[in-house]
C-alpha cells in the first residue's frame, strides 16, 4: 500500500481531528482578519443608519437554534442599533423553537442599550428600553405563508396579543399601525425556505422594502431576487453577520468567528487539493 | 458568577461534549443526548402551541363571555368552526372514521394552492423573467468601468444567455442534439459554477456553525463559581473531559486489542 | 361523498383564492383575513398530531421494550418535564405565565440550544470528510464546479497577498453573474413547477393527499 492508496482509504476521523485542532488553535491564538464589506450587506446597513427616530420595523427572526452561529450576531447588531437610534421594532418569529432565542437576545440587547456607548464617532447615551413603548415581541404563529399575507392585511388577525398575553390594541407602540404600511422596511433573519415566502407573500403581495440575513447554505441562492430589486439587501452567513458587526462598529462573536473560518476553509482547500492530488495517481496507475 | 449559573452552563457544555462525541462514533451519551432534545423540544413546542395560538387566537376569541355559557355568548362563536374541522383532522387514526379528516385537510389544500398559484407565478416567474430581459442591452456602458463589472452591458448578456441556455438544459420533451445540445452545454457550466458558489457557501456555514461551539465552550471554561484563583472550575472541566478521556482510551485499548487478535 | 366532497371543496376553495388575488376591494382583503385566520386554527390541530405520534411510538418501545427502549424514557421524561414547567408546575393553564418559568426558560437554553446547535455543527466535519473523499476534477464540469467553490472560499482570505483583490472582485462578479443567470433559471424552474402542482391539486388531478380508501 503506498502513499496515495493510504490517502485514498484515511478513515474520517483524522480528518475530523485535523478540523477540530486546527479550529481551537486558530481560536486561541488571538488575532484579527480584515473584514471586507460587499455591497449588498452594505445596502442594508445604510439603510439602517438612514431611520429616523419614532420610524417603525418589522424584524423577522425566523431561525432556530441551529442556525444561531450564523444569525444571532446579526439580530444583536441591527436590534442594538435600531434602539440606540430609537427606531421602534417590531419583533416577531415564524420559527417554532425561536421564541426563546428571541427573548433572550431582546433581554440582552436591552441590558447592553443601558449603558452609554459610542458607535462609528456617535455617542449614545443609555437608556431603559420598555416593552409595550420601544418593542413589541408578538410572539410565534405557525404556517409562514399565511402568517405573513394576514399580517400584509392587520397585524391583529395572527396576532390578537403579543407573546406576554397583552392585547395588541392595548400596547402604545401599536396605536395606529395596522400593516406593513406603517414600517419602514422588514428584515427577515431566515434558516429557511421562509426567506423567500417573505419575498412572495411580503414583497410581492404588499410591496414592503425587504432585505434579508441568510444562512451561508441560502446565501447564493438569493442572488436573483437581490438582482430584480425584490430585496434590497442580502447579509449571507457568519460573513454577512461580520460585515454588519464591522459596519454598525460593535465587534461581537461573527467578527471573533472569521479567523476561524479563514483556516477552516484553507483546512477543508487542502484536503480538497489531496484528495484530488491521490485520485489522479491512482486513476493512472490503474491505467497502466 | 452564582453557583447555579455555573451548574446549568455546565450542563450545556456537557450536552454539547455529549454531541460532539458522535463524531468518534456513536455511544451511550450521544443518543442520550439525541433523545433527551427530541423530548424537550417536543415538549417545548406543545407548551407554545397552547400559550402562543390556541389560547389567544381560539379560546380567548371564543370565551368573552361568561364560562357556563360557553362559546355561546362569546361575541366571536363562529370560531367554534374551525376548531371543529380542526378535531376532525384526528380522525386520521382511526380505520372506520378517517375519511373525516379528508374535509379539513381538502380545505387546508385547496386556501394553500389557490394562494400559491398566482403569488409564486409573480414573485417567482414573472418578476425574475421581467429582471432577466428588461434594458438587456445597455449601450451606454456595454463593456463597464472594468472587466468585473456586474452592471455593465456584457454581464447583463450574459446573465439573460446564461438563464435561457440553463433554462434550455431543463427542457426535456425535446432531445438534446444539435444547436439545442450546444445551448443546453453552456446551460449546465452556468449550473455548475452556480452549484460551485453555493457549496462554497455551503462549507463557510457549517464551519461557523462549530465555530460559535467552541465560543461557547470557551465562555464555559472561563467561568468559575469560586473566585479565579482558587481554580474551582478545572476540578469539574477535567471532570467532564476526565470522562471523555476514560472512554477514549478504553476504545483506543479495545482497538489494538482486537487488531491484535485478527493479525494472529 | 367521501372522495368528490373533498375534491370539490379544494377545487372552489381554490379557485376562490386565485380569484381573491385580483380582486383589490377591502370586501376581498376581509375574505383573505378570514380564511388566514382559520387556517391558522385548523393547522395548530395538525400540528399537535406529531407531538402525539412522538407519545405513543415512545411509548410503544417502552411497553414492548423494542430496541434502546431505554432512551424512550428519556424522551417521554424530557416531554412531560417540559409540560409540567411549562404550565408553571401545573398552576397555570389559560395563561402564559409558564413561559416565564425558571426550570421552562432553563431547560429551552441550557438543553434545546446547546444540543441542536451542536449536531448542526457535526456537519462542519462531515462536509470536510466528503470534501476529501468526494470531491473530485474528473470532468470539466466538476472542475468548473470546484473553481467556483474555491473562488467562494477564498475571497476574503488576506492570506492570498496582492490576489486578494482580484480574487474579492471575481468572487462578486461571479456571485452577481453567473451564479445569479444559474439560480435564476432555477427559481424560474421551481416557480413554475410549484404553479403546476398548485394546479393539479385544485383540479383534482394530484389526489395524495386524500389517502387511500
Amino acid at each position: 500500500m503506498n502513499i496515495f492508496d493510504r490517502m485514498m482509504s484515511l478513515d474520517r476521523r483524522w480528518v475530523f481531528l485535523l478540523l477540530a485542532v486546527v479550529c481551537v488553535i486558530t481560536f486561541v491564538w488571538g488575532f484579527s482578519v480584515p473584514i471586507t464589506i460587499s455591497d449588498e450587506v452594505e445596502a442594508i446597513y445604510n439603510r439602517f443608519d438612514a431611520l429616523q427616530e419614532g420610524d417603525m420595523i418589522y424584524m423577522s427572526v425566523d431561525y432556530d437554534p441551529n442556525a444561531l452561529a450564523e444569525l444571532h450576531p446579526s439580530t444583536y447588531a441591527i436590534a442594538e442599533m435600531c434602539f440606540r437610534k430609537k427606531v421602534k421594532v417590531i419583533f416577531g418569529t415564524l420559527s417554532n423553537l425561536g421564541q426563546g432565542m428571541v427573548h433572550q437576545a431582546i433581554t440582552d440587547i436591552t441590558d447592553s442599550v443601558k449603558q452609554d456607548a459610542t458607535y462609528n464617532g456617535v455617542f449614545y447615551e443609555g437608556r431603559e428600553i420598555q416593552n409595550g413603548i420601544d418593542f413589541v415581541f408578538l410572539g410565534y404563529k405557525p404556517y409562514p405563508a399565511m402568517v405573513i399575507q394576514a399580517m400584509g392585511l392587520d397585524f391583529r388577525v395572527p396576532f390578537p396579543t403579543d407573546y406576554y398575553g397583552t392585547p395588541i390594541d392595548s400596547i402604545p407602540i401599536m396605536q395606529g399601525v395596522k400593516n406593513f404600511d406603517q414600517c419602514e422596511l422588514v428584515l427577515d433573519l431566515a434558516a429557511g425556505n421562509v426567506a423567500e415566502m417573505w419575498i412572495t407573500y411580503g414583497h410581492g403581495n404588499y410591496g414592503v422594502p425587504l432585505c434579508l440575513a441568510v444562512t451561508g447554505v441560502m446565501g447564493a441562492d438569493l442572488y436573483p431576487y437581490l438582482g430584480s430589486g425584490q430585496i434590497f439587501g442580502l447579509a449571507a452567513g457568519l460573513l454577512g453577520a461580520a460585515q454588519i458587526e464591522k459596519l454598525a462598529d460593535n465587534p461581537g462573536r461573527a467578527m471573533d468567528g472569521m479567523r476561524i473560518q479563514l483556516f477552516a476553509h484553507i483546512v477543508i482547500i487542502l484536503f480538497i487539493v489531496m484528495g484530488n492530488i491521490g485520485f489522479l495517481a491512482t486513476r493512472k496507475r490503474h491505467k497502466l | 458568577m452564582t453557583w447555579e449559573t455555573f451548574l446549568w452552563t455546565t450542563l450545556g457544555a456537557f450536552l454539547t461534549l455529549c454531541t460532539f462525541s458522535f463524531l468518534y462514533k456513536d455511544n451511550p451519551f450521544y443518543k442520550f443526548a439525541e433523545h433527551l432534545v427530541v423530548g424537550v423540544s417536543a415538549g417545548y413546542f406543545a407548551l407554545v402551541l397552547w400559550h402562543q395560538i390556541l389560547i389567544p387566537n381560539l379560546f380567548a376569541r371564543l370565551n368573552d363571555g361568561d364560562w357556563y355559557l360557553l362559546w355561546l355568548n362569546s361575541d366571536q362563536f363562529w370560531y367554534i368552526i374551525p376548531a371543529l374541522l380542526g378535531v376532525m383532522m384526528w380522525t386520521r387514526f382511526s380505520k372506520k372514521y378517517s375519511w373525516i379528516s379528508r374535509w379539513p385537510i381538502a380545505l387546508y389544500m385547496g386556501i394553500a394552492a389557490g394562494m400559491a398559484v398566482p403569488r409564486e407565478m409573480h414573485a417567482r416567474v414573472i418578476e425574475q423573467l421581467h429582471s432577466a430581459m428588461i434594458n438587456i442591452i445597455d449601450w451606454n456602458n456595454f463593456f463597464g468601468t472594468s472587466v468585473f463589472d456586474t452592471v455593465s452591458g456584457i454581464a447583463k448578456i450574459i446573465i439573460f444567455l446564461g438563464t435561457l441556455s440553463a433554462l434550455f438544459y431543463f427542457f426535456f420533451s425535446k432531445e438534446h442534439s444539435g444547436i439545442f445540445k450546444g445551448i443546453s452545454r453552456f446551460g449546465i457550466w452556468i449550473l455548475m459554477i452556480g452549484f460551485g458558489a453555493s457549496f462554497g457557501y455551503t462549507v463557510m456555514g457549517r464551519i461557523s456553525l462549530f465555530v460559535q461551539r467552541i465560543q461557547v465552550l470557551r465562555d464555559w471554561t472561563e467561568i468559575s463559581w469560586l473566585d479565579s484563583s482558587s481554580g474551582g472550575f478545572i476540578v469539574f472541566w477535567f471532570l467532564t473531559f476526565g470522562v471523555f478521556a476514560v472512554w477514549a482510551v478504553f476504545e483506543i485499548v479495545t482497538y489494538f486489542k482486537n487488531r491484535g487478535e485478527v493479525t494472529e | 361523498m367521501k372522495r368528490q366532497f373533498p375534491l370539490a371543496l379544494v377545487f372552489i376553495f381554490g379557485f376562490a383564492m386565485i380569484i381573491q388575488y385580483f380582486i383589490p376591494h377591502q370586501h376581498s382583503e376581509w375574505v383573505n383575513a378570514f380564511f388566514m385566520d382559520w387556517m391558522m386554527i385548523i393547522g395548530i390541530f395538525a400540528l399537535a398530531l406529531g407531538i402525539w405520534s412522538l407519545t405513543r411510538v415512545s411509548w410503544d418501545k417502552v411497553k414492548h421494550k423494542r430496541e434502546n427502549w431505554q432512551y424512550a424514557i428519556v424522551t417521554l421524561a424530557g416531554l412531560f418535564l417540559m409540560i409540567f414547567f411549562g404550565f408553571d408546575y401545573f398552576r397555570h393553564f389559560s395563561t402564559a405565565v409558564g413561559s416565564d418559568n425558571y426550570m421552562y426558560v432553563h431547560f429551552y437554553q441550557y438543553i434545546v440550544i446547546p444540543i441542536q446547535a451542536t449536531m448542526f455543527s457535526l456537519l462542519a466535519f462531515f462536509i470536510a470528510s466528503a470534501a476529501y473523499r468526494a470531491f473530485r476534477a474528473r470532468s470539466l464540469l466538476a472542475t468548473l464546479l470546484l473553481i467556483a467553490a474555491l473562488v467562494i472560499m477564498l475571497r476574503f482570505n488576506p492570506l492570498l497577498g496582492p490576489l486578494q483583490p482580484v480574487m474579492e472582485k471575481f468572487s462578486v462578479w461571479l456571485l452577481n453573474v453567473p451564479n445569479l443567470a444559474a439560480k435564476r433559471a432555477i427559481v424560474i424552474g421551481v416557480g413554475l413547477g410549484m404553479v403546476a402542482t398548485a394546479l393539479k391539486v385544485i383540479l383534482g388531478i394530484e389526489r395524495a393527499y386524500l389517502g387511500k380508501d
